[in-house]
């Protein structure tokens, strides 16, 4: 509604004498239907949603201990492969396990591993990215390395750096977020470059800006966007990543439980007691989705082209 | 190198033989297969608070001409020379004070402001780069008159960009520039993007400028009715080259290159029932990645003979001031349809 009344101008200046431009009473506060981050919630349902979700999550992982459980990793071989039940919510593994107890610990997990990947990721990816972006010489060759890692899947590249070393949670992160850098770089490449064509950049240069300035002044604050949403999407990949790679037993040693080994420890008896495997499995799938909700409505909200529709 | 001294009669701004070749980038290790003739060749002069107004269809290289200027790349060859020192060939230090004295404003008022930043941060910005203002209560006031130089209200300068119309903007633009203390602004088709009403405001506030701060301005424009309204005099570029060079009056009276005569018959003319002979030229511009032999209009020249196929016509002077590079005007007066005032004739409806 701001911009319907653009300038149309109540008096045209008088053709040729000192022009006063006419008065602009048409600089008006942008309409908000709904202010504040309820109204924001509002407009993107997606966030609201899946930010609902990954809280719960968090919430979960965080008070794991308070939540009725019992220690995850404690066996009682007597009580194996129970239903589920009041008792044994999600039922018991086969060394008598309970699955509950572990399905909640092992949000810890997934949710410690999706988040460090997402950051140190786009960290390193954003650094990689600017420099890409900025040193001419070195593009050609940063670029050639992320194409070649981009060309082995991530999962199969994290399964070989895992190989190299011994599983631990930590080994685990390094591994994904080394798979997962030429992504982030790649965009924040692809992000500088157009940047840097854009007049403002230009005008800028003309002005006399010395170049780090203008990456921190003008490059970097319109980069933040993009990579957030990039790094909501790493968050699930890294999640699902993880998962695969306790599955398969390369990732998170079978002492801590993650929603991967879980899986992989119900795989044998799936036939049988489906139930090992369904809950930590609801629970991977909810909190991927969570975070793939959210990334779709930050990138609707973070869009500028998408921004104008106030 | 010459002191910086200043000299009235010297031009404040010279470019000689600038071109400009992008270089086409292909192949595994980003070889170059090619190059992109945009600007080929380019000679010509401003003086202080003169207007040249740089026109051409889209693609002909006027655009690069004033990134050239300032040095938004490095060129390929020529020169270019402001108050008498050479400034294409300056390292980054050397060249920043440089940098003041000409400025930008870009066609499209809504990718040349940074969204993120406050009116206030913008037209703070080259005021802060310059050393401009010593305090902060000089900077605010510095902003504040740029506003109103501008017509915009002091208040808005705590605004966004997206807050504005686009003349508005416009209007940002030309205050960033103005906040350097300019002697050269470089209006980039500046007022191409906007409504009829808002582009006569902004001319009109170009103009009006011009005359308060004694600007010089080099207006790239495709629109020879704006240019013809507000320049000293025009040159005309085609494929990266420039064809012909005159004071406003003599190029709509007389165009001395077929290019030109062309592009002037295309302008509407705002009066019913005034008649005018139509050029119609044929074919595309050709390619800047491969252009023609000898003069580059020859494949759309309604004139062209065997010697413009073979060799490419120098700018040459045909009258005081005139310049043109056509190789008509080699050939005896009754033979050359662009001899005498026939232009004249044809526009003086």
């Amino acid at each position: 509604m701001a911009s319907a009344t653009v300038a149309s101008p109540a008096a045209p200046p008088p053709p040729h004498e000192v022009a006063a431009a006419p008065p602009m009473p048409d600089i008006m506060p942008p309409v908000k239907a709904r202010r504040g981050v309820l109204g924001f919630l509002w407009r993107y349902p997606t966030i609201a949603i899946g930010g609902a979700l990954l809280l719960l999550m968090v919430f979960v992982a965080v008070f794991a201990d308070f939540l009725w459980t019992v220690d995850p990793t404690a066996l009682a071989p007597a009580r194996r492969t129970r239903e589920p039940s009041a008792q044994y919510w999600f039922g018991t593994d086969m060394l008598g396990r309970d699955v509950y107890s572990r399905v909640i610990y092992g949000a810890r997990v997934s949710l410690i591993v999706g988040f460090a990947v997402a950051l140190l990721s786009s960290a390193v990816g954003l650094l990689i990215g600017l420099v890409s972006g900025f040193v001419r010489w070195a593009d050609g060759i940063i670029m050639r390395v992320m194409d070649g890692m981009m060309s082995i899947p991530p999962i199969l590249l994290a399964i070989a750096l895992m190989a190299l070393t011994r599983g631990s949670v930590r080994n685990v992160i390094i591994s994904i977020t080394i798979a997962e850098i030429p992504r982030v770089s790649r965009l924040v490449r692809g992000v500088v470059l157009s940047l840097r064509e854009q007049p403002y950049v230009e005008a800028a240069i003309a002005a006399g800006t010395r170049t780090p300035v203008i990456i921190w002044r003008h490059i970097l604050p319109n980069t933040i966007a993009p990579i957030t949403v990039q790094a909501t999407y790493i968050c699930a990949s890294a999640m699902i990543i993880e998962a695969i790679l306790s599955f398969i037993g390369a990732g998170t040693p079978p002492i801590i439980p993650s929603w991967g080994n879980i899986m992989a420890e119900g795989r044998a008896l799936w036939q049988v007691k489906p139930y090992i495997v369904f809950f930590p499995a609801v629970f991977l799938s909810v909190t991927v989705l969570a975070v793939n909700l959210l990334g779709d409505g930050l990138r609707d909200a973070l869009d500028p082209r998408m921004a104008k529709r106030i | 190198m010459n002191a910086p001294v200043s000299d009235a009669n010297r031009p404040l701004l010279e470019v000689s033989g600038l071109k400009k070749h992008f270089p086409l980038r292909g192949g595994f290790l980003g070889g170059v297969t090619g190059y992109v003739y945009a600007v080929d060749g380019v000679s010509f002069h401003i003086n202080r608070g003169e207007t040249l107004s740089l026109v051409g269809e889209s693609g002909c290289g006027k655009s690069t001409v004033g990134k050239a200027i300032l040095k938004l790349f490095d060129i390929t060859d020529g020169q270019v020379v402001l108050d008498g020192r050479r400034i294409d060939n300056l390292p980054a230090g050397a060249l920043r004070p440089m940098r003041r004295r000409v400025q930008v404003v870009f066609q499209d008022p809504f990718s040349s402001l940074n969204p993120r930043m406050r009116v206030r941060d913008i037209l703070a910005e080259p005021i802060r780069n310059f050393g401009l203002a010593r305090s902060r209560a000089e900077l605010e006031e510095r902003i504040a008159a740029l506003m109103d130089k501008v017509r915009l209200p002091r208040d808005a300068v705590n605004r966004w960009p997206h807050e504005f119309s686009g003349g508005q903007r416009q209007r940002i633009g030309i205050a960033r520039a103005l906040a350097a203390e300019p002697e050269l602004i470089i209006c980039d088709e500046a007022v191409s993007a906007l409504d009829v009403s808002v582009k006569a405001q902004i001319i009109n506030l170009l103009q009006d400028l011009q005359q308060e701060l004694g600007l010089a301005l080099l207006f790239i424009s495709h629109d020879l009715a704006i240019v013809e309204h507000m320049t000293h005099r025009v040159a005309v570029m085609y494929l990266g080259k420039i064809v012909e060079v005159a004071p406003k009056r003599q190029l709509f009276a007389a165009p001395r290159h077929p290019y030109t005569e062309a592009l002037l018959s295309a302008v509407p003319v705002p009066m019913p029932g005034a008649q005018r002979e139509r050029i119609i030229l044929k074919g595309d511009v050709p390619s800047p990645i491969n252009p023609p032999k000898g003069c580059r209009f020859h494949t759309r020249c309604p004139y062209a003979f065997d010697r413009c196929r073979a060799e490419e016509p120098p700018l040459r002077q045909t009258e005081a001031g005139h310049w043109a590079a056509c190789h008509l005007h080699d050939l005896p007066a009754e033979q050359n349809p662009l001899a005498g005032a026939k232009g004249a004739a044809v526009l003086a409806v």
